[in-house]
């Protein structure tokens, strides 16, 4: 085990696995010769060279289209984009070509590609550089979406996604880079796609989350406890494939649940969460479930509204009391 | 196909053959093949009439030189990839009529198992790599293939088919500079029929064709696609460029949709006059042309030519019949290669089929 941030922990993964494969390279903006906007990629283009860390120019759609066609002749890219609020550009790749070529060309053509970077919102960047975007990537058939919430996670789930040979929606968060954690050395340490993991453990409420708000159900959790609530803290970790068993094991032992989001509510990951639910274990609920999500408003820049908008560990537990039926 | 004797042009020597260095019996080849691409449109024209064939349907009558002369010269590992107008470039890079034709009627036995239809044929051991519906979506993914070409230093290329429409979209633009900018092996062809759909190019577009690609220092060329011998020999001499890290290319087919856009439009439709397309039908049938060089140059006689219809139609029958004794995919095939494993999410959510939930 070694103590690295969220950040190193993705370099070491991308390292190892492109140690591993020759096949794997990496492409995006500012990937190579900047080291990284965000720094994930340091050190690799003096390791790996031009060939294979690639700085692409300012062109989603058509960079991520290449890789795309890449991935079809066989190499197996990684995509950085430098924030999937960019990624808009690119998207028809990602839901026409990659996530269904598989499917359209009766299995002749699997799609081993990672599509990576931060998602949802940092501090004051404003409209355009805040939506967490999880729910655009998993309406598709075909895209599996894996949300890191820790250094192990981070490094596990990617190369777990590097070697899976399907199209990976692999979503970061800009406030995790620097998040520090414990992290096991061994080059063969994957974490399997579709495996939750249970945080913390209470047996009153059942507190669903994924990617950065684990951080923020674990500091609600925390309040619960010092009023005697006891809570479940279960991070999906990947969104497709979902662990609806780990989910209905917790929500069967609890009987309340909320769901906690970066994103908007409206058709958000919450929403599959619930409906999952309520169709599997209708007869475990003693509440309706709740979520907690961004306001429904594009974000706004001013610190103050800004912290308005988005979700907090005391809303979280204003719902928890809420479904346990609190004052 | 019109019967009508084209006139040799002024000033075209006599032996266009030697010309453009294709022996007679290549040529002979090359007009057995479009035989072929004509005669097998026609029946899928007629399979869409009586219903067999649903969907979009986009017929490449009028434009068979292009596939023929552009896919001859490559080697079966290069790589072809297309729109949604490509029944007839599968089967000029090898993938077998039967399986294109069953891929239209929605069969098991089809190149995509019956699940792509008419725009998303897919062979990957021929390297016909679609197929593709999204205007312009093909030219990033061409550009990714010759990537791949390049970086595992194969002597290969792609070529990468396009309709006039799709120069207007962004991915062809980013597309090009990249190609450029890493000198990746790669074909761009625009097939210039003219009309993106019913919008005739002049009205949305004041550059012309042939300027496309200069913003990005790819070097662009012109060739009639009607005239297969000047068609092949065009790719036969661009590819063996490419092939050699020439960089990427980029080519202007000039050629004419004899049919209407998709099944569902007319033959001239409101957006061209009939005039012209009863010109083009009877001046510049790439098959006709061809036909007329063999017979003056005595390579070929009625009675060849007819052999070689006939074969054609039997081979566009056999291909119809072949769909037609196909089975439909099984009810196993409906949640199969969604994933690359098998995929659990037949459960993710209750979706009208099968048990409740709560069972």
């Amino acid at each position: 085990m070694a103590v690295m941030t969220y950040r190193e922990a993705l370099n070491a993964a991308l390292r190892e696995e492109m140690e591993r494969d020759p096949d794997v390279f990496l492409m995006g903006e500012e990937v190579a010769e900047y080291d990284g906007a965000y720094k994930v990629s340091k050190g690799l283009l003096a390791q790996f060279g031009s060939r294979r860390v690639v700085d692409s120019p300012i062109s989603e759609l058509g960079f991520t289209g290449l890789c795309v066609g890449a991935s079809m002749a066989g190499l197996r890219p990684v995509v950085e984009f430098m924030t999937f609020n960019f990624a808009f550009l690119a998207i028809d790749q990602v839901i026409n070509s990659a996530a269904k070529m598989l499917y359209m060309s009766d299995g002749q053509f699997p799609m081993p590609i990672v599509f990576r970077g931060p998602t949802g919102a940092a501090l004051q960047l404003s409209a355009q550089h805040s939506i967490a975007c999880e729910t655009y990537y998993l309406h598709s058939p075909g895209v599996k979406v894996v949300t890191p919430a820790t250094p192990a996670d981070a490094k596990g789930l990617l190369k777990a996604s590097i070697r899976d040979d399907d199209p990976v929606a692999f979503m970061e968060g800009e406030l995790l880079y620097n998040f520090k954690g414990e992290v096991p050395d061994d080059e063969d340490f994957v974490i399997p796609l579709g495996v939750a993991d249970l945080k913390r453990e209470g047996s009153d409420v059942s507190i669903i989350t994924h990617g950065k708000m684990v951080h923020v159900a674990m500091q609600a959790a925390a309040k619960l406890e010092k009023a005697g609530i006891g809570a479940d803290v279960l991070d999906l970790r990947t969104l497709r494939p979902l662990d609806v068993d780990a989910i209905l094991a917790s929500v069967r032992k609890t009987n309340r649940a909320v769901y906690v989001e970066e994103g908007w509510s409206y058709v958000g990951v919450g929403a599959q969460i619930v409906a999952t639910i309520q169709e599997e274990s209708f007869d475990d609920l003693d509440a309706p479930v709740l979520r907690v999500t961004q306001a429904d408003i594009p974000m706004p820049y001013a610190k103050n509204l800004e912290i308005m908008a988005k979700p907090n560990a005391d809303r979280v537990v204003e719902a928890c009391n809420k479904v346990l039926y609190r004052r | 196909m019109a019967q009508t004797k084209t006139k040799r042009k002024a000033g075209e020597p006599a032996d266009a053959f030697e010309q453009f260095g294709v022996s007679p019996e290549l040529a002979l080849e090359l007009l057995r093949e479009m035989l072929l691409y004509r005669r097998f449109e026609e029946k899928a024209e007629e399979g869409y009439a009586i219903g067999k064939i649903g969907g979009f349907c986009h017929l490449h009558i009028g434009q068979e030189g292009v596939a023929a002369g552009s896919i001859k010269p490559l080697r079966t590992e290069d790589y072809v990839i297309s729109a949604y107008r490509e029944h007839t470039q599968a089967l000029a890079k090898g993938v077998k009529p039967g399986s294109v034709m069953a891929e239209l009627y929605g069969r098991a036995t089809g190149a995509s198992g019956g699940k792509g239809g008419s725009m998303h044929i897919f062979d990957r051991d021929v390297r016909f790599m679609g197929g593709h519906g999204i205007v312009g979506g093909q030219v990033p993914l061409a550009t990714g293939i010759a990537w791949k070409i390049k970086y595992r230093e194969e002597d290969l290329v792609v070529v990468c088919y396009m309709g006039d429409a799709a120069v207007n979209q962004g991915g062809f633009h980013e597309a090009l500079n990249m190609a450029a900018v890493w000198e990746l092996p790669a074909i761009y062809v625009v097939e210039n029929n003219h009309y993106g759909m019913g919008t005739a190019f002049r009205r949305v577009s004041l550059t012309d064709m042939i300027e496309k690609a200069s913003p990005y220092g790819i070097p662009a060329t012109s060739v009639n696609g009607q005239d297969v011998l000047a068609t092949y020999a065009h790719f036969r001499d661009l590819a063996e460029a490419v092939r050699n890290g020439g960089g990427p290319r980029f080519v202007d087919v000039e050629t004419y949709r004899f049919r209407g856009h998709s099944m569902s439009d007319p033959v001239s439709g409101t957006y061209r006059p009939k005039d012209e397309v009863d010109q083009k039908t009877h001046e510049e049938d790439p098959i006709v042309m061809l036909r007329e060089r063999l017979f003056d140059g005595g390579h070929l006689d009625q009675a060849g030519l007819e052999a070689m219809d006939t074969e054609a139609r039997e081979a566009a029958r056999e291909a119809a019949d072949f769909a037609d004794a196909s089975p439909p995919p099984g009810p196993e095939a409906l949640y199969a290669n969604v994933w690359a494993e098998i995929n659990p999410h037949g459960r993710l959510n209750f979706d009208g089929r099968g048990e409740s939930p709560w069972r």
